[in-house]
């Protein structure tokens, strides 16, 4: 189960609109699983069917959960046109990441459509996202 | 001559939990050669069986992404830090 604030998942779906037709990418930094602050991420792919996090301002954000003793806890991305359900892109890259949670929100037609999923060993399973 | 090389936490079961360890080499090619000298197994997590660099890892040289420098032939000289970062990246497709 993920547990985020409403005002952290207000930012998200925010960044989601704002960078559309391109994919937004993210990450929501965690305590002891617990969410703490929003990351917006730079799309160094600028694309509408990809992402990938900025490598210079990515070392950044991790060097500073590292310092505050966070974990990257959510890394969070948009589908444009597509449903917000990992694609075999987003399954391939889960296998190499510390992220405990892939949160998706589909921008396509105008709508919000936030799930979250656990990807485990190539495994997709939504898990109920539960707004505080 | 001896350089700091950080490992982000995905790749410390190869490190014995240690988030930063020693490894020699004047370029970065070596450095991992050394590297997994003592962390076997580590090398094939940076370099693929073709000997490019993992495009499922950054590393950085005194910040730099190495991609943006010489890759696996990126000159290493002393006092230089090298940090190993999971690149995180997806898509719709």
């Amino acid at each position: 189960m993920l547990s985020l604030p409403q005002e952290m998942l207000d930012r998200v779906v925010d960044h989601a609109r704002r960078d559309h037709p391109d994919e937004c990418c993210g990450v929501i930094a965690g305590r002891d699983g617990v969410a703490t602050r929003v990351f917006e991420m730079d799309n160094a792919e600028r694309s509408p069917t990809g992402f990938s996090f900025d490598s210079g301002q990515w070392l950044q954000v991790y060097r500073a959960l590292d310092d505050a003793d966070e974990q990257p806890l959510v890394v969070y991305h948009s589908h444009t046109a597509t449903e917000a359900y990992p694609s075999r892109t987003d399954v391939l890259w889960s296998k190499n990441t510390e992220f405990g949670h892939w949160l998706l929100v589909s921008t396509r037609d105008g709508t919000d459509e936030v799930r979250s999923y656990v990807i485990t060993d190539g495994d997709v399973v939504e898990e109920p996202l539960t707004i505080t | 001559m001896s350089i700091e090389v950080r490992i982000p936490t995905i790749l410390r079961t190869y490190t014995g939990g240690e988030k930063a360890v020693e490894a020699k080499g004047d370029t970065l090619q070596g450095l991992i050669d050394d590297l997994d000298s003592r962390h076997s197994g580590i090398k094939g997590r940076l370099i693929t069986d073709e000997g490019k660099l993992h495009r499922f890892v950054n590393v950085y040289v005194n910040d730099e992404d190495v991609r943006f420098l010489g890759s696996l032939e990126t000159p290493i000289k002393d006092g230089d830090s090298v940090t190993v970062l999971p690149a995180v990246a997806g898509g719709a497709l």
